[in-house]
C-alpha cells in the first residue's frame, strides 16, 4: 500500500505532520496560536487541498468550489439538529451530500474546458448561493444563517442521554469538538493530516498521472485512447467531497451554517490560496490558506490604537503620519495589505511561495542543480 | 496496477496510524476548574472589552458610529474626557476608575455585516484576546450569531444595532442583553400615527431585507397596520446589500398599493428610499389618495445618506439627539467635543451598553459572568438618555419610550434632519414576553479553553 511513496514523501508527510500537530506551540510568537485560527489554517488548507486536486492536477479551474464548502455545512448543522452532536454522521453526510452535488454539476460542467468551465461552475455556485439565501429558507434560514435550537429533535442523542441545560456542544464520542477547546484544533488537524495523506496517494498515483496528462494535452490522451471524462469525473468529485468535508468541520467546531460561505467571493478565496502557496504542489495550497486565514485574522483585528501603542517610540510628529497611513492597511483595510502580497507573489514568483522555497534549496545546493527536474517528479506549477 | 488496493499488512499498519491519531486529542479534555470562575476573568491590571462592529458592507456607517461611542465610553470609564452620561447615570457605583479598579481596554474586530464574519471575529476577541464581554453587531442576523456564540463560551453579549423580534425573542439567551428596541414596539408606536396620518383604508406594499430583522419587521408592521384597517397588498424579499432596488420597485405601482414599506436599514434603506422617490413615487396619486412611503426604523445616518428623499416620511428611533433631557445633553456635548458630529442612535445604544455593562459589574463586585448577568436582569436606571428604562429579566430586553419621527421639511443643517413627531410611553410599547417563545438558557459559568 505504501509503495509508490518515495522516501522524500514520507519525510515530507513527516514533517508536515509534526508541524500541524505542534502548531499550538509553533505559531505561538507569531499570535496565531489560539485554538479559532489554528481552526481555520486546518479547515482551509484541507479546502485548498481538494481544490488543488482538480485545478493542480488537471488545470480545470472550477470558480464554484465555495458551493460544497456550503452543502457540507448545511448537511452537518441539520445531522447535529436531527440526529446527534457526534460529528462523524455530521462528517459522513456532508460527504455524502457534497459528493452527490459534485457528481451532478460535474457531469454537467465537465462537457467543457477552460473558460468556460470555469463560467458554468461560478453560475452553478451564484445559483446554489441564491437558492441558500432566500428560495430555500426553510432548509437554510437564508441570511440569518442555520443555528442550532433547543427545540431540535436530535433523535439519537435524546435516545442515549439526557440532555442537559443550554444548547450542546458538538462532539467526537465524548471529547467536545465545539466551543474553544483545543479538542476542535486536533480533531481538524487530525483530518487535515488524513487529508494532506490521500491526496499524496493521488498525485503519486497512476490516476494522478492521468490526470496530469489531461493537463498537459488532452487531446493527445483522447487520440492514444484514453476516454478523459471518467478521470476528470473522478477528480472533480474527490475534490467536492474534500470541500464538503472542509464544510462540515467548519460546522463541527462551530455549529453555524450561513449562505456567505456559498458565495464566488468565498470561491475566489480558495483559487487564491491555491495559487498563492502554488498550483500543483502538495505542501503549497495548506500553505497558502494558511497565509490568506492569517491576514485575515490579525490584520483585521488591528486598530489605530495598536498601531499607536507599536509605534509609541516614535515621536508624535513622525508617529501620527505613520499611523494613519499604516492604518489604511490594516482592520478593515486588511484586505488591501492581502491584494499587495498576491500580486507580489504572482509577479515575482508565478510558481507561488513554494517556487520560492525550491529556487532558495536549489540556490543552497550545488548551482547546476537548479535545473534538473525535481526527483519526486513534481509538475512545474503554474505551466 | 493500480496501487490504491489495499492489502493487510498496509491496513493494519494504516490502522495503527490512525488510532496514534486519534487518541492524541484525548489528552485535551479540558479539567474541571475553580467555582467562581468564568470565561476570560481579567488576571491583570487591564480588563478587555471586544467591539465587534460592522466596518464594511451595508451597514458600515451605523458600525464606524457605534465604534467611535465606544472608544468614548472607554475614555469616560477609565476617567478621561468630561465623563458624558455617567454623571446623569442613575447608578453611581462608576466613579471614572476603571471597573472594579482595573483599566478598561478594547479590541476591535471587522463583522463585515455578516453572520459568519461576525463570529469569526467575536472567537478571536474572545480567544486570543481575551475579551471578557463583547458588544456590537448592527444587524440582527450578526447579533442573533454571536449571542449564541456567547452563551456557549460564556461570555456575555451586550447586543447594539439589532432591532429583530427575535434577538430577545425566540433566539434569547441568558448571556445576551439588548439595550435597543424592536420591531413589535416600532410596529406598536407607528401603526396610530400612520392611521393618523394617512387614514384607515390604505393597502400597503412591504419591500423587506431578506433576514431576520426583516422578517420580523414586515411581521410587526403587518398585524400593527391592518389591526388600523389597512390591506397589505404583497411584501417582497429583497436581498441584503442589493445595491439596486429597482426591479424591486417597478411592480409596487402597478400592484394597487398606495403606500409603499420599505423594511430596509443602512445603506440598503438609502438606496431603496432614492430609487423609489426617482421613480417619482411620491407625485403619484393611486385612487385619489397620494401615494406614501414608510421607512419603518431610520436613524440621523441614514437620514443623512438619503438626502432631500427623505423629507416627511415616517418611521421610528431608539433615541435621538435632540431629545431635551440631560443624560442626552451630557452625551451629545461630549460626543461632539470627541468627534465634531451628533451621536446616532447607534452611537448611544453602543455606548449605554458599555456602560450598563460597567456598571453592572460594579454592583456585582465581581466580573464572575453569572453574578453579572443577575446584577443586568430587572436592574432599572434613569440618566442615559431615553427616560426611566428597565432591562427586563424575564427576555432581557429594554423597556422604554419610543419615538415616532418624521424626516424634517426645512433641516437647519445636515444634523438636524428628523423631528420627532411623538413620544410613545414605555407602557404601551410594554409586552408579555412569551408571545415570541424561546429560552433564556442557562446561566452556568463556563471556561472557555
Amino acid at each position: 500500500m505504501f509503495g509508490n511513496l518515495s522516501r522524500q514523501d514520507w519525510v515530507m508527510f513527516l514533517g508536515f505532520s509534526a508541524v500541524v500537530l505542534l502548531a499550538p506551540i509553533l505559531f505561538q510568537p507569531i499570535g496565531a496560536a489560539y485554538p479559532a485560527i489554528l481552526e481555520k489554517f486546518c479547515i482551509f488548507g484541507l479546502f485548498a487541498i481538494g481544490f488543488n486536486i482538480l485545478f493542480g492536477l488537471t488545470g480545470y479551474l472550477s470558480f464554484g468550489h465555495a458551493a460544497f464548502l456550503g452543502i457540507g455545512s448545511y448537511a452537518a448543522v441539520w445531522s447535529f439538529k436531527l440526529f446527534t452532536m457526534n460529528v462523524i454522521p455530521a462528517i459522513i453526510l456532508s460527504i455524502i451530500f457534497a459528493g452527490i452535488f459534485a457528481f451532478v454539476i460535474g457531469f454537467v460542467s465537465l462537457r467543457r474546458s477552460g473558460i468556460y468551465f470555469s463560467i458554468l461552475t461560478l453560475a452553478f455556485a451564484q445559483m446554489s448561493y441564491n437558492m441558500a439565501y432566500s428560495v430555500l429558507t426553510p432548509l437554510t434560514n437564508g441570511e440569518t444563517g442555520l443555528q442550532l435550537t433547543l427545540k431540535d429533535p436530535r433523535i439519537v442523542d435524546a435516545m442515549f442521554i439526557t440532555p442537559g441545560t443550554g444548547l450542546p456542544r458538538s462532539t467526537l464520542f465524548g471529547l467536545e469538538i465545539s466551543g474553544g477547546g483545543l479538542g476542535g484544533f486536533y480533531f481538524t488537524a487530525a483530518a487535515l493530516i488524513v487529508g494532506f495523506y490521500i491526496s499524496m496517494r493521488i498525485f503519486r498515483s497512476p490516476f494522478g498521472l492521468m490526470l496530469k496528462a489531461i493537463k498537459s494535452n488532452q487531446n493527445r490522451m483522447r487520440y492514444t485512447g484514453f476516454n478523459t471524462r471518467p478521470y476528470l469525473m473522478a477528480a472533480f468529485v474527490i475534490s467536492g467531497i474534500y470541500a464538503g468535508l472542509a464544510g462540515s468541520l467548519m460546522a463541527a467546531v462551530d455549529p453555524l451554517a450561513g449562505p456567505e460561505r456559498m458565495q464566488w467571493t468565498a470561491s475566489g478565496e480558495v483559487v487564491l490560496m491555491t495559487i498563492l502557496g502554488g498550483v500543483g504542489t502538495l505542501i503549497g495550497p495548506v500553505i497558502g490558506a494558511a497565509i490568506i486565514k492569517y491576514f485575515e485574522n490579525i490584520f483585521s483585528g488591528f486598530n489605530e490604537n495598536a498601531l499607536n501603542s507599536v509605534f509609541s517610540f516614535l515621536p508624535d510628529t513622525l508617529r501620527d503620519p505613520i499611523v494613519k497611513l499604516l492604518s489604511l492597511f490594516v482592520g478593515e483595510g486588511w484586505s488591501l495589505t492581502l491584494g499587495l502580497v498576491f500580486m507580489a507573489i504572482v509577479i515575482f514568483l508565478p510558481g507561488g511561495i513554494m517556487e520560492g522555497v525550491r529556487l532558495l534549496t536549489s540556490l543552497f545546493k550545488k548551482g547546476g542543480n537548479g535545473n534538473k527536474p525535481a526527483v519526486s517528479g513534481q509538475t512545474q506549477p503554474a505551466e | 496496477m493500480s496501487k490504491l488496493i489495499i492489502n493487510r499488512r498496509g491496513l493494519l499498519k494504516a490502522g495503527a496510524v490512525g488510532g496514534v491519531a486519534l487518541a492524541t486529542p484525548m489528552h485535551f479534555i479540558r479539567g474541571a476548574y475553580a467555582a467562581d470562575q468564568s470565561c476570560n476573568m481579567p488576571t491583570g491590571a487591564n480588563v478587555v472589552f471586544g467591539f465587534n462592529v460592522p466596518l464594511s458592507g451595508p451597514y458600515a456607517d451605523e458600525g464606524a458610529d457605534e465604534l467611535k461611542a465606544y472608544q468614548l465610553a472607554v475614555k469616560h470609564l477609565n476617567g478621561e474626557g468630561d465623563g458624558g452620561m455617567l454623571s446623569t447615570f442613575s447608578s453611581k457605583a462608576l466613579k471614572g476608575k476603571g471597573i472594579l479598579g482595573k483599566k478598561v481596554t478594547f479590541v476591535s474586530g471587522d463583522t463585515q455585516t455578516k453572520a459568519d464574519a461576525a463570529r469569526d471575529s467575536a472567537k478571536r476577541m474572545i480567544e486570543k484576546e481575551k475579551a471578557i464581554m463583547i458588544t456590537g453587531g448592527s444587524s440582527s442576523a450578526e447579533a442573533v450569531a454571536v449571542q449564541s456564540l456567547c452563551q456557549d463560551m460564556g461570555v456575555i453579549f451586550m447586543s447594539c444595532l439589532t432591532h429583530s423580534n427575535d434577538t430577545t425573542g425566540k433566539d434569547k439567551k441568558r448571556y445576551g442583553f439588548r439595550h435597543f428596541f424592536n420591531a413589535y414596539m416600532s410596529g406598536v408606536a407607528l401603526g396610530p400615527v400612520l392611521a393618523e396620518a394617512y387614514g384607515k383604508d390604505r393597502k400597503a406594499y412591504h419591500l423587506t431585507a431578506d433576514y431576520t430583522w426583516g422578517w420580523t419587521q414586515e411581521e410587526s408592521m403587518k398585524k400593527s397596520t391592518e389591526a388600523q384597517g389597512w390591506k397589505t397588498v404583497n411584501a417582497v424579499r429583497t436581498p441584503l446589500g442589493a445595491g439596486d432596488f429597482s426591479q424591486y420597485l417597478t411592480p409596487v405601482l402597478s400592484s394597487g398599493a398606495d403606500v409603499l414599506i420599505l423594511n430596509h436599514y443602512g445603506k440598503d434603506m438609502v438606496n431603496s428610499l432614492t430609487q423609489a422617490v426617482q421613480f417619482g413615487m411620491r407625485q403619484k396619486q393611486v385612487g385619489g389618495k397620494n401615494f406614501e412611503i414608510v421607512v419603518p426604523l431610520f436613524s440621523e445616518l441614514m437620514a443623512q445618506g438619503a438626502g432631500d428623499a427623505i423629507k416627511g416620511i415616517y418611521g421610528t428611533a431608539n433615541w435621538d439627539w435632540k431629545l431635551d433631557n440631560d443624560g442626552t445633553k451630557a452625551f451629545v456635548k461630549s460626543f461632539g467635543k470627541e468627534y465634531g458630529t451628533p451621536p446616532s442612535q447607534a452611537a448611544q445604544t453602543a455606548y449605554v451598553q458599555a456602560i450598563l455593562y460597567a456598571d453592572a459589574c460594579e454592583r456585582a463586585g465581581t466580573f464572575f459572568a453569572p453574578a453579572v448577568i443577575k446584577a443586568l436582569e430587572g436592574f432599572e436606571f434613569d440618566g442615559l438618555g431615553n427616560g426611566k428604562t428597565l432591562y427586563r429579566g424575564s427576555d432581557h430586553q429594554c423597556f422604554k419610550d419610543v419615538l415616532v419621527v418624521q424626516g424634517k421639511e426645512k433641516p437647519k443643517d445636515k444634523f438636524d434632519l428628523l423631528e420627532v413627531k411623538k413620544i410613545v410611553p414605555t407602557k404601551d410599547v410594554t409586552y408579555d414576553p412569551a408571545i415570541f417563545g424561546g429560552d433564556l438558557g442557562p446561566a452556568d459559568a463556563k471556561t472557555c479553553g
